[in-house]
Protein backbone atom coordinates (compact mmCIF):
# COMPACT_ATOMS: atom_id res chain seq x y z
CA UNK A 1 0.00 0.00 0.00
CA UNK A 2 1.68 3.34 -0.35
CA UNK A 3 1.83 6.38 1.17
CA UNK A 4 -0.88 8.85 0.14
CA UNK A 5 -1.70 12.57 1.14
CA UNK A 6 -5.41 11.85 0.97
CA UNK A 7 -7.56 9.19 3.23
CA UNK A 8 -8.69 7.31 0.36
CA UNK A 9 -7.32 4.10 2.04
CA UNK A 10 -6.76 3.84 6.00
CA UNK A 11 -3.07 5.46 6.67
CA UNK A 12 -0.49 2.47 6.32
CA UNK A 13 0.74 1.73 9.81
CA UNK A 14 3.96 -1.20 10.08
CA UNK A 15 3.17 -3.72 12.79
CA UNK A 16 -0.96 -3.24 12.53
CA UNK A 17 -3.38 -5.41 10.51
CA UNK A 18 -5.93 -3.06 8.83
CA UNK A 19 -8.56 -3.92 11.16
CA UNK A 20 -6.62 -3.75 14.44
CA UNK A 21 -5.49 0.17 12.83
CA UNK A 22 -8.73 1.37 12.23
CA UNK A 23 -10.06 -0.19 15.89
CA UNK A 24 -7.02 1.95 17.58
CA UNK A 25 -7.48 5.62 15.82
CA UNK A 26 -11.02 5.13 16.60
CA UNK A 27 -10.55 5.20 20.22
CA UNK A 28 -9.67 8.42 20.01
CA UNK A 29 -11.18 9.48 16.78
CA UNK A 30 -14.53 10.67 18.62
CA UNK A 31 -13.01 13.90 19.61
CA UNK A 32 -15.80 16.80 19.18
CA UNK A 33 -15.76 20.13 18.51
CA UNK A 34 -12.06 21.39 18.05
CA UNK A 35 -12.79 24.96 17.15
CA UNK A 36 -11.58 25.74 14.13
CA UNK A 37 -12.89 28.88 13.04
CA UNK A 38 -12.66 30.40 17.11
CA UNK A 39 -11.73 33.43 15.95
CA UNK A 40 -13.98 34.37 12.75
CA UNK A 41 -17.46 31.99 13.96
CA UNK A 42 -19.32 31.01 16.27
CA UNK A 43 -17.50 28.27 18.22
CA UNK A 44 -17.79 24.66 17.65
CA UNK A 45 -21.26 23.36 19.48
CA UNK A 46 -21.85 20.06 19.41
CA UNK A 47 -22.58 18.60 16.37
CA UNK A 48 -19.13 18.86 14.87
CA UNK A 49 -17.25 15.99 14.50
CA UNK A 50 -13.81 15.83 13.40
CA UNK A 51 -11.36 16.47 11.24
CA UNK A 52 -9.77 13.37 12.92
CA UNK A 53 -10.94 10.05 12.44
CA UNK A 54 -14.77 9.43 13.73
CA UNK A 55 -16.64 6.00 14.69
CA UNK A 56 -20.12 5.54 11.90
CA UNK A 57 -22.34 3.37 11.43
CA UNK A 58 -23.27 2.35 7.80
CA UNK A 59 -26.54 0.34 7.01
CA UNK A 60 -25.37 -1.33 4.36
CA UNK A 61 -27.33 -4.33 2.38
CA UNK A 62 -29.57 -4.97 5.10
CA UNK A 63 -26.77 -4.81 8.29
CA UNK A 64 -24.79 -2.13 10.58
CA UNK A 65 -21.36 -2.01 10.07
CA UNK A 66 -19.62 0.31 11.88
CA UNK A 67 -16.20 1.84 11.02
CA UNK A 68 -13.72 5.15 11.84
CA UNK A 69 -13.57 7.31 9.27
CA UNK A 70 -12.33 10.94 8.52
CA UNK A 71 -15.11 12.97 7.43
CA UNK A 72 -13.34 13.83 4.13
CA UNK A 73 -13.72 9.50 3.13
CA UNK A 74 -16.12 9.44 0.21
CA UNK A 75 -18.72 6.50 0.46
CA UNK A 76 -16.72 4.66 -2.45
CA UNK A 77 -13.67 4.99 -0.66
CA UNK A 78 -14.97 3.68 2.53
CA UNK A 79 -16.84 1.12 0.46
CA UNK A 80 -13.80 -0.10 -1.26
CA UNK A 81 -10.62 0.70 0.82
CA UNK A 82 -12.27 0.38 4.40
CA UNK A 83 -14.92 -2.14 3.94
CA UNK A 84 -13.15 -4.31 1.30
CA UNK A 85 -16.70 -3.75 -1.04
CA UNK A 86 -14.98 -3.59 -4.57
CA UNK A 87 -18.24 -3.84 -6.30
CA UNK A 88 -18.68 -0.37 -6.87
CA UNK A 89 -15.58 0.97 -8.80
CA UNK A 90 -14.49 4.60 -8.39
CA UNK A 91 -13.25 6.03 -12.16
CA UNK A 92 -13.74 9.65 -12.59
CA UNK A 93 -14.28 10.41 -9.11
CA UNK A 94 -16.04 13.49 -9.82
CA UNK A 95 -19.75 12.17 -10.27
CA UNK A 96 -19.62 12.07 -13.76
CA UNK A 97 -19.17 8.15 -15.14
CA UNK A 98 -21.63 6.21 -13.19
CA UNK A 99 -18.90 3.36 -12.24
CA UNK A 100 -19.17 3.63 -8.39
CA UNK A 101 -23.52 3.97 -8.11
CA UNK A 102 -25.23 2.94 -5.20
CA UNK A 103 -28.61 2.62 -4.02
CA UNK A 104 -29.14 5.08 -1.21
CA UNK A 105 -32.60 5.49 0.75
CA UNK A 106 -34.26 3.76 -2.45
CA UNK A 107 -32.39 6.48 -4.90
CA UNK A 108 -29.09 5.96 -7.36
CA UNK A 109 -26.47 7.95 -6.38
CA UNK A 110 -22.75 8.69 -6.85
CA UNK A 111 -21.04 6.95 -4.34
CA UNK A 112 -17.94 9.28 -5.13
CA UNK A 113 -19.90 12.52 -4.17
CA UNK A 114 -21.78 11.24 -0.75
CA UNK A 115 -19.22 11.59 2.29
CA UNK A 116 -19.31 8.38 3.98
CA UNK A 117 -20.13 10.52 7.60
CA UNK A 118 -23.26 11.90 5.38
CA UNK A 119 -24.27 8.66 4.17
CA UNK A 120 -25.39 7.63 7.94
CA UNK A 121 -28.87 6.80 8.71
CA UNK A 122 -29.85 5.39 5.34
CA UNK A 123 -30.18 2.06 3.97
CA UNK A 124 -27.40 1.46 1.05
CA UNK A 125 -27.73 -1.22 -1.64
CA UNK A 126 -24.26 -2.56 -3.03
CA UNK A 127 -23.94 -4.94 -5.87
CA UNK A 128 -23.07 -6.83 -3.10
CA UNK A 129 -25.96 -7.50 -1.46
CA UNK A 130 -28.47 -8.20 -4.82
CA UNK A 131 -27.28 -11.84 -5.67
CA UNK A 132 -29.67 -14.01 -3.40
CA UNK A 133 -27.06 -16.29 -2.44
CA UNK A 134 -25.83 -18.00 -6.04
CA UNK A 135 -28.92 -17.20 -7.91
CA UNK A 136 -28.59 -13.75 -9.36
CA UNK A 137 -30.65 -10.83 -9.62
CA UNK A 138 -32.78 -10.37 -12.52
CA UNK A 139 -30.87 -7.86 -13.48
CA UNK A 140 -27.29 -9.51 -13.30
CA UNK A 141 -28.99 -12.36 -15.40
CA UNK A 142 -30.48 -10.19 -18.42
CA UNK A 143 -27.07 -8.60 -18.28
CA UNK A 144 -25.39 -11.71 -18.63
CA UNK A 145 -27.79 -12.83 -20.97
CA UNK A 146 -27.78 -9.77 -23.16
CA UNK A 147 -24.34 -9.26 -23.72
CA UNK A 148 -24.59 -6.06 -21.78
CA UNK A 149 -20.97 -5.66 -21.09
CA UNK A 150 -17.46 -6.21 -22.73
CA UNK A 151 -14.23 -4.69 -20.52
CA UNK A 152 -16.57 -5.10 -17.53
CA UNK A 153 -16.10 -2.29 -15.67
CA UNK A 154 -18.72 0.35 -15.40
CA UNK A 155 -20.93 -3.19 -15.09
CA UNK A 156 -21.55 -3.09 -11.61
CA UNK A 157 -22.51 0.54 -11.51
CA UNK A 158 -24.61 0.09 -14.24
CA UNK A 159 -26.42 -3.03 -12.82
CA UNK A 160 -27.05 -1.10 -9.92
CA UNK A 161 -28.42 2.50 -11.61
CA UNK A 162 -30.92 -0.45 -13.74
CA UNK A 163 -31.97 -1.59 -10.55
CA UNK A 164 -32.56 1.77 -9.02
CA UNK A 165 -34.28 3.03 -12.08
CA UNK A 166 -36.74 -0.33 -12.65
CA UNK A 167 -37.71 -0.37 -8.74
CA UNK A 168 -39.18 3.16 -9.62
CA UNK A 169 -40.55 2.42 -13.19
CA UNK A 170 -41.55 -1.46 -13.23
CA UNK A 171 -43.51 -0.22 -16.66
CA UNK A 172 -40.73 1.21 -18.76
CA UNK A 173 -40.54 1.88 -22.16
CA UNK A 174 -37.07 1.67 -24.25
CA UNK A 175 -37.21 5.36 -24.44
CA UNK A 176 -37.76 5.71 -20.92
CA UNK A 177 -34.94 3.49 -20.11
CA UNK A 178 -32.59 5.29 -22.42
CA UNK A 179 -33.05 8.47 -20.13
CA UNK A 180 -33.57 6.36 -16.57
CA UNK A 181 -29.40 5.29 -17.28
CA UNK A 182 -28.54 8.34 -18.55
CA UNK A 183 -25.93 8.75 -15.74
CA UNK A 184 -23.95 5.78 -16.69
CA UNK A 185 -21.28 5.86 -19.34
CA UNK A 186 -19.33 2.91 -20.54
CA UNK A 187 -16.41 3.28 -22.76
CA UNK A 188 -16.85 0.50 -24.78
CA UNK A 189 -20.12 1.47 -26.05
CA UNK A 190 -22.16 -1.61 -24.92
CA UNK A 191 -25.29 0.70 -24.40
CA UNK A 192 -27.44 -1.85 -27.04
CA UNK A 193 -27.15 -4.24 -24.97
CA UNK A 194 -27.81 -2.94 -21.52
CA UNK A 195 -30.97 -1.49 -22.72
CA UNK A 196 -32.18 -4.75 -23.68
CA UNK A 197 -31.05 -6.25 -20.20
CA UNK A 198 -33.25 -3.24 -18.86
CA UNK A 199 -36.08 -3.89 -20.31
CA UNK A 200 -35.64 -8.12 -19.90
CA UNK A 201 -35.41 -7.27 -16.21
CA UNK A 202 -38.24 -5.18 -16.04
CA UNK A 203 -39.91 -8.27 -17.36
CA UNK A 204 -38.71 -10.72 -14.97
CA UNK A 205 -38.95 -8.56 -12.38
CA UNK A 206 -42.54 -7.78 -12.84
CA UNK A 207 -43.15 -11.36 -13.12
CA UNK A 208 -41.76 -12.32 -10.14
CA UNK A 209 -44.15 -9.78 -8.22
CA UNK A 210 -47.02 -11.27 -9.94
CA UNK A 211 -45.72 -14.68 -8.73
CA UNK A 212 -44.41 -13.66 -5.23
CA UNK B 1 -9.51 16.58 -0.40
CA UNK B 2 -8.02 18.14 2.15
CA UNK B 3 -9.20 17.39 6.28
CA UNK B 4 -12.29 19.58 7.89
CA UNK B 5 -14.46 19.76 10.48
CA UNK B 6 -18.05 18.24 9.78
CA UNK B 7 -21.04 20.07 11.65
CA UNK B 8 -24.12 18.58 11.13
CA UNK B 9 -26.77 21.06 12.55
CA UNK B 10 -30.85 20.77 12.65
CA UNK B 11 -32.15 24.43 12.35
CA UNK B 12 -30.75 27.14 10.21
CA UNK B 13 -30.35 29.51 13.08
CA UNK B 14 -27.28 26.61 14.62
CA UNK B 15 -26.26 26.43 10.72
CA UNK B 16 -25.41 29.97 10.31
CA UNK B 17 -23.51 30.22 13.56
CA UNK B 18 -21.24 27.51 12.18
CA UNK B 19 -20.30 29.34 9.44
CA UNK B 20 -17.49 31.99 9.19
CA UNK B 21 -17.07 35.68 8.11
CA UNK B 22 -14.83 35.43 5.05
CA UNK B 23 -14.98 32.97 1.85
CA UNK B 24 -12.74 29.72 2.57
CA UNK B 25 -13.76 28.64 6.43
CA UNK B 26 -16.37 26.97 5.83
CA UNK B 27 -18.68 25.35 3.28
CA UNK B 28 -22.28 24.46 2.83
CA UNK B 29 -22.85 20.83 1.99
CA UNK B 30 -26.31 19.62 0.30
CA UNK B 31 -26.22 17.34 -2.49
CA UNK B 32 -22.44 17.84 -2.40
CA UNK B 33 -22.53 17.29 -6.41
CA UNK B 34 -20.10 20.34 -7.21
CA UNK B 35 -18.53 21.15 -3.81
CA UNK B 36 -17.25 17.55 -3.44
CA UNK B 37 -15.70 17.53 -6.67
CA UNK B 38 -14.48 21.73 -5.79
CA UNK B 39 -12.81 19.99 -2.96
CA UNK B 40 -10.96 17.03 -4.77
CA UNK B 41 -9.77 19.73 -6.69
CA UNK B 42 -8.43 21.98 -3.67
CA UNK B 43 -10.47 25.03 -5.41
CA UNK B 44 -12.23 25.06 -2.19
CA UNK B 45 -10.58 23.90 0.88
CA UNK B 46 -12.81 24.34 3.74
CA UNK B 47 -12.13 24.08 7.60
CA UNK B 48 -15.36 23.35 7.89
CA UNK B 49 -18.08 21.76 5.97
CA UNK B 50 -21.65 22.35 7.40
CA UNK B 51 -24.25 19.64 6.33
CA UNK B 52 -27.44 20.82 5.76
CA UNK B 53 -29.55 17.56 4.72
CA UNK B 54 -30.91 17.40 8.27
CA UNK B 55 -32.46 20.89 8.75
CA UNK B 56 -36.18 19.70 7.86
CA UNK B 57 -37.32 23.84 7.56
CA UNK B 58 -35.50 23.68 4.39
CA UNK B 59 -37.34 20.73 2.63
CA UNK B 60 -40.79 20.39 0.76
CA UNK B 61 -42.50 22.55 -1.96
CA UNK B 62 -45.58 24.58 -0.28
CA UNK B 63 -48.28 26.15 -2.62
CA UNK B 64 -49.27 29.22 -1.44
CA UNK B 65 -51.79 32.13 -2.57
CA UNK B 66 -48.84 34.28 -3.50
CA UNK B 67 -46.97 31.39 -5.25
CA UNK B 68 -44.64 28.23 -4.06
CA UNK B 69 -42.17 27.82 -1.79
CA UNK B 70 -39.65 25.68 -2.73
CA UNK B 71 -36.66 24.86 0.30
CA UNK B 72 -33.35 24.80 -0.42
CA UNK B 73 -33.15 21.08 -0.09
CA UNK B 74 -35.80 19.79 -2.73
CA UNK B 75 -34.07 17.79 -4.99
CA UNK B 76 -33.82 18.49 -8.92
CA UNK B 77 -35.77 14.85 -9.10
CA UNK B 78 -38.66 15.84 -6.73
CA UNK B 79 -38.78 19.37 -8.45
CA UNK B 80 -39.69 18.19 -11.88
CA UNK B 81 -41.81 15.62 -10.33
CA UNK B 82 -43.83 17.96 -7.97
CA UNK B 83 -47.22 18.37 -9.11
CA UNK B 84 -47.66 21.75 -8.51
CA UNK B 85 -44.42 23.07 -10.58
CA UNK B 86 -45.30 20.34 -13.46
CA UNK B 87 -48.81 22.25 -13.79
CA UNK B 88 -48.46 25.84 -12.68
CA UNK B 89 -44.50 26.16 -14.04
CA UNK B 90 -43.73 24.11 -17.06
CA UNK B 91 -40.23 26.18 -17.66
CA UNK B 92 -39.34 25.12 -13.88
CA UNK B 93 -39.94 20.98 -14.56
CA UNK B 94 -38.34 21.34 -17.73
CA UNK B 95 -35.11 23.07 -16.46
CA UNK B 96 -34.72 20.18 -13.71
CA UNK B 97 -35.66 17.11 -15.48
CA UNK B 98 -33.36 18.54 -18.55
CA UNK B 99 -30.56 17.04 -16.18
CA UNK B 100 -29.49 14.07 -17.71
CA UNK B 101 -28.60 12.24 -15.09
CA UNK B 102 -31.04 10.37 -12.28
CA UNK B 103 -27.96 10.12 -9.91
CA UNK B 104 -27.69 13.87 -9.82
CA UNK B 105 -31.09 14.65 -10.02
CA UNK B 106 -31.27 12.57 -6.93
CA UNK B 107 -28.94 13.87 -5.06
CA UNK B 108 -28.44 17.78 -6.34
CA UNK B 109 -30.55 20.23 -4.81
CA UNK B 110 -32.17 23.53 -5.63
CA UNK B 111 -30.27 25.67 -3.26
CA UNK B 112 -26.78 24.12 -4.61
CA UNK B 113 -28.03 24.69 -8.53
CA UNK B 114 -28.26 28.83 -7.57
CA UNK B 115 -25.20 28.53 -5.32
CA UNK B 116 -23.02 25.78 -7.59
CA UNK B 117 -19.56 27.10 -8.92
CA UNK B 118 -19.16 27.89 -12.95
CA UNK B 119 -17.52 25.01 -14.61
CA UNK B 120 -15.33 26.79 -16.96
CA UNK B 121 -12.36 24.89 -17.48
CA UNK B 122 -9.90 27.61 -16.89
CA UNK B 123 -11.40 28.40 -12.97
CA UNK B 124 -11.59 24.51 -12.67
CA UNK B 125 -8.02 24.05 -13.52
CA UNK B 126 -6.82 26.57 -10.25
CA UNK B 127 -6.53 29.40 -13.02
CA UNK B 128 -9.19 31.79 -11.13
CA UNK B 129 -12.55 32.67 -11.59
CA UNK B 130 -11.36 35.32 -14.30
CA UNK B 131 -8.54 33.57 -15.67
CA UNK B 132 -6.34 36.80 -15.48
CA UNK B 133 -2.65 36.94 -16.78
CA UNK B 134 -0.60 40.06 -16.62
CA UNK B 135 -3.70 42.15 -15.89
CA UNK B 136 -5.49 40.19 -19.02
CA UNK B 137 -8.10 37.17 -19.34
CA UNK B 138 -6.50 34.42 -21.05
CA UNK B 139 -10.16 33.27 -22.64
CA UNK B 140 -10.95 35.64 -25.54
CA UNK B 141 -7.46 34.41 -27.45
CA UNK B 142 -7.65 30.91 -25.50
CA UNK B 143 -10.02 27.52 -25.66
CA UNK B 144 -12.98 29.62 -25.27
CA UNK B 145 -15.52 27.48 -27.27
CA UNK B 146 -17.71 27.15 -24.27
CA UNK B 147 -17.47 30.17 -22.53
CA UNK B 148 -19.75 33.74 -22.72
CA UNK B 149 -21.36 34.92 -26.15
CA UNK B 150 -22.72 38.31 -24.21
CA UNK B 151 -20.70 40.62 -22.31
CA UNK B 152 -17.27 42.58 -22.20
CA UNK B 153 -15.50 40.86 -19.49
CA UNK B 154 -13.67 40.66 -17.90
CA UNK B 155 -15.42 37.64 -16.87
CA UNK B 156 -16.40 35.08 -19.80
CA UNK B 157 -17.11 31.88 -17.84
CA UNK B 158 -21.08 31.02 -18.22
CA UNK B 159 -23.32 30.42 -14.96
CA UNK B 160 -24.22 26.44 -14.30
CA UNK B 161 -27.23 27.10 -13.17
CA UNK B 162 -30.02 24.97 -14.52
CA UNK B 163 -32.92 26.96 -12.64
CA UNK B 164 -31.43 30.53 -12.50
CA UNK B 165 -33.03 31.64 -16.31
CA UNK B 166 -36.17 29.76 -15.51
CA UNK B 167 -36.30 31.74 -12.23
CA UNK B 168 -35.51 35.23 -13.59
CA UNK B 169 -38.12 34.87 -16.39
CA UNK B 170 -40.99 33.95 -13.46
CA UNK B 171 -39.86 36.84 -11.02
CA UNK B 172 -38.90 34.97 -8.35
CA UNK B 173 -36.78 35.62 -4.92
CA UNK B 174 -34.25 34.28 -3.08
CA UNK B 175 -34.24 34.04 0.40
CA UNK B 176 -31.12 34.35 2.12
CA UNK B 177 -30.56 33.72 6.14
CA UNK B 178 -27.21 35.03 7.80
CA UNK B 179 -27.11 35.34 12.45
CA UNK B 180 -28.22 38.70 11.79
CA UNK B 181 -31.87 37.54 10.25
CA UNK B 182 -33.45 36.84 6.62
CA UNK B 183 -33.32 39.00 3.63
CA UNK B 184 -34.81 38.34 -0.06
CA UNK B 185 -33.11 39.14 -3.39
CA UNK B 186 -34.57 39.07 -6.69
CA UNK B 187 -33.13 35.97 -8.26
CA UNK B 188 -32.02 38.43 -11.41
CA UNK B 189 -29.80 40.36 -8.49
CA UNK B 190 -28.61 37.01 -7.01
CA UNK B 191 -26.32 36.46 -9.87
CA UNK B 192 -23.59 38.94 -10.23
CA UNK B 193 -21.00 39.05 -12.90
CA UNK B 194 -17.55 39.60 -10.86
CA UNK B 195 -15.18 42.62 -11.74
CA UNK B 196 -12.58 41.16 -9.90
CA UNK B 197 -10.71 37.54 -8.63
CA UNK B 198 -11.84 38.16 -4.93
CA UNK B 199 -15.48 38.67 -6.33
CA UNK B 200 -17.85 35.98 -6.16
CA UNK B 201 -20.29 35.14 -8.74
CA UNK B 202 -23.61 35.13 -6.64
CA UNK B 203 -24.71 37.63 -4.06
CA UNK B 204 -24.88 35.03 -1.51
CA UNK B 205 -22.51 36.17 1.55
CA UNK B 206 -20.28 33.80 3.43
CA UNK B 207 -22.02 33.95 6.49
CA UNK B 208 -25.75 33.43 4.95
CA UNK B 209 -27.50 30.10 3.81
CA UNK B 210 -30.13 29.99 0.69
CA UNK B 211 -33.16 28.83 2.73
CA UNK B 212 -35.78 29.01 -0.01
CA UNK B 213 -36.97 30.00 -3.45
CA UNK B 214 -40.27 31.81 -3.34
CA UNK B 215 -41.85 32.22 -6.73
CA UNK B 216 -44.76 34.34 -7.56
CA UNK B 217 -48.27 33.07 -8.56
CA UNK B 218 -48.34 33.23 -12.21
CA UNK B 219 -50.84 32.25 -15.34
CA UNK B 220 -48.34 31.56 -17.77
CA UNK B 221 -47.38 29.56 -20.76
CA UNK B 222 -44.49 28.06 -19.89
CA UNK B 223 -41.03 26.07 -21.66
CA UNK B 224 -37.22 25.46 -20.98
CA UNK B 225 -35.58 24.74 -24.31
CA UNK B 226 -31.75 23.01 -23.82
CA UNK B 227 -29.69 22.95 -26.87
CA UNK B 228 -27.05 20.22 -26.24
CA UNK B 229 -24.32 18.39 -27.71
CA UNK B 230 -26.24 14.76 -29.12
CA UNK B 231 -27.98 13.91 -25.68
CA UNK B 232 -24.14 13.87 -23.89
CA UNK B 233 -24.57 13.64 -20.08
CA UNK B 234 -22.94 17.46 -19.35
CA UNK B 235 -23.97 20.86 -18.98
CA UNK B 236 -25.98 22.28 -22.05
CA UNK B 237 -24.68 24.17 -24.53
CA UNK B 238 -27.27 26.92 -24.37
CA UNK B 239 -30.74 26.98 -23.05
CA UNK B 240 -33.61 29.04 -23.28
CA UNK B 241 -36.18 30.11 -20.26
CA UNK B 242 -39.78 32.02 -21.45
CA UNK B 243 -42.74 32.55 -19.47
CA UNK B 244 -45.77 34.40 -21.80
CA UNK B 245 -48.75 35.73 -20.46
CA UNK B 246 -50.88 35.47 -22.76
CA UNK B 247 -54.69 36.87 -23.63
CA UNK B 248 -56.53 34.37 -25.87
CA UNK B 249 -53.61 33.69 -28.36
CA UNK B 250 -52.13 37.51 -27.69
CA UNK B 251 -48.83 37.84 -25.71
CA UNK B 252 -49.40 40.87 -23.51
CA UNK B 253 -45.96 40.39 -21.60
CA UNK B 254 -42.82 37.62 -22.54
CA UNK B 255 -40.01 36.53 -20.21
CA UNK B 256 -37.11 35.69 -22.11
CA UNK B 257 -34.08 34.06 -20.42
CA UNK B 258 -31.24 32.65 -21.87
CA UNK B 259 -29.11 30.55 -19.94
CA UNK B 260 -25.08 29.51 -20.13
CA UNK B 261 -24.62 32.32 -22.58
CA UNK B 262 -23.24 34.88 -20.16
CA UNK B 263 -21.82 35.13 -16.50
CA UNK B 264 -25.56 35.71 -15.16
CA UNK B 265 -28.49 34.46 -16.61
CA UNK B 266 -29.73 36.32 -19.71
CA UNK B 267 -32.67 38.06 -20.00
CA UNK B 268 -33.49 40.07 -23.42
CA UNK B 269 -35.83 42.60 -23.15
CA UNK B 270 -35.47 42.75 -27.31
CA UNK B 271 -36.61 39.41 -27.31
CA UNK B 272 -39.28 40.40 -24.88
CA UNK B 273 -40.87 43.84 -26.74
CA UNK B 274 -40.29 41.87 -30.21
CA UNK B 275 -43.33 39.39 -28.96
CA UNK B 276 -45.82 41.51 -27.42
CA UNK B 277 -49.05 42.15 -29.23
CA UNK B 278 -47.78 39.03 -31.15
CA UNK B 279 -49.28 35.62 -31.44
CA UNK B 280 -46.54 32.78 -31.15
CA UNK B 281 -46.08 31.30 -34.68
CA UNK B 282 -42.78 29.96 -36.44
CA UNK B 283 -42.08 33.31 -38.38
CA UNK B 284 -42.75 35.49 -34.81
CA UNK B 285 -41.01 32.68 -32.35
CA UNK B 286 -38.08 33.23 -35.18
CA UNK B 287 -38.25 37.12 -34.78
CA UNK B 288 -37.65 36.60 -30.94
CA UNK B 289 -34.65 34.46 -31.19
CA UNK B 290 -32.78 36.77 -33.64
CA UNK B 291 -33.93 39.70 -31.23
CA UNK B 292 -32.41 37.83 -28.48
CA UNK B 293 -28.62 37.32 -29.58
CA UNK B 294 -28.80 40.92 -31.16
CA UNK B 295 -26.13 42.45 -28.87
CA UNK B 296 -24.36 39.04 -28.76
CA UNK B 297 -20.36 39.15 -28.92
CA UNK B 298 -18.76 36.11 -29.62
CA UNK B 299 -15.33 34.78 -28.67
CA UNK B 300 -12.76 32.99 -31.36
CA UNK B 301 -14.43 29.72 -30.87
CA UNK B 302 -17.96 29.91 -30.10
CA UNK B 303 -19.95 31.83 -32.75
CA UNK B 304 -21.85 28.83 -33.15
CA UNK B 305 -23.58 29.34 -29.79
CA UNK B 306 -25.17 32.65 -31.61
CA UNK B 307 -27.19 30.21 -33.65
CA UNK B 308 -27.81 27.83 -30.59
CA UNK B 309 -28.97 30.38 -28.59
CA UNK B 310 -30.91 31.88 -31.51
CA UNK B 311 -32.72 28.52 -32.10
CA UNK B 312 -33.41 27.64 -28.10
CA UNK B 313 -35.74 30.69 -27.79
CA UNK B 314 -37.24 29.90 -31.07
CA UNK B 315 -38.66 26.30 -29.98
CA UNK B 316 -38.92 27.18 -26.18
CA UNK B 317 -41.78 29.44 -27.56
CA UNK B 318 -43.41 27.16 -29.70
CA UNK B 319 -43.38 24.86 -27.17
CA UNK B 320 -44.26 27.21 -24.83
CA UNK B 321 -47.18 28.11 -27.39
CA UNK B 322 -48.56 24.51 -27.09
CA UNK B 323 -48.37 24.31 -23.53
CA UNK B 324 -51.65 24.71 -21.19
CA UNK B 325 -52.33 27.99 -19.88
Amino acid sequence: MSSRKDPETPAPASGFSRRGFIARVGIGGGALGTGLLENEAAAAPANVAGPGPVPITLNLNGKPVKLTVEPRVTLVDALRNYLDLTGAKRVCDRGTCGACTVIMGGKTVYACTVLAIDAQGKNIETIEGLAAGTALHPVSQAFWDNDAQQCGYCTPGFVMACKGFLDEHPNCTEEDVKHGLGGNLCRCGTYIGVRKAALQAAKTMKGATKNG
Amino acid sequence: MQSFEYANPTTVQEAVGLLGAKWGQADVLAGGTDLLSLMKEHLHTPKRVVNIKNIKELEGIQKTADGLRIGALVTMDELSKNSDVVAGYKLLADAAAGIPSPQIRHMGTAGGDLCQRPRCWYYRQGLGLLAMKDGKSLIPDGENRYHSIFGDGPAYFVSASSLGPALVALGAKVKLVSAKGPREVPVAKFFVTPKDEASREIALQPNEILTEIIVPAATVRSATYEMRQKEALDWPLATASVALTMNGNTVTSAKIVLGHVAPTPYESAQAEAALKGKTITAATAEAAGKAAVQNAKPLSQNAYKVTLAKVAVKRALLEAAKAKG
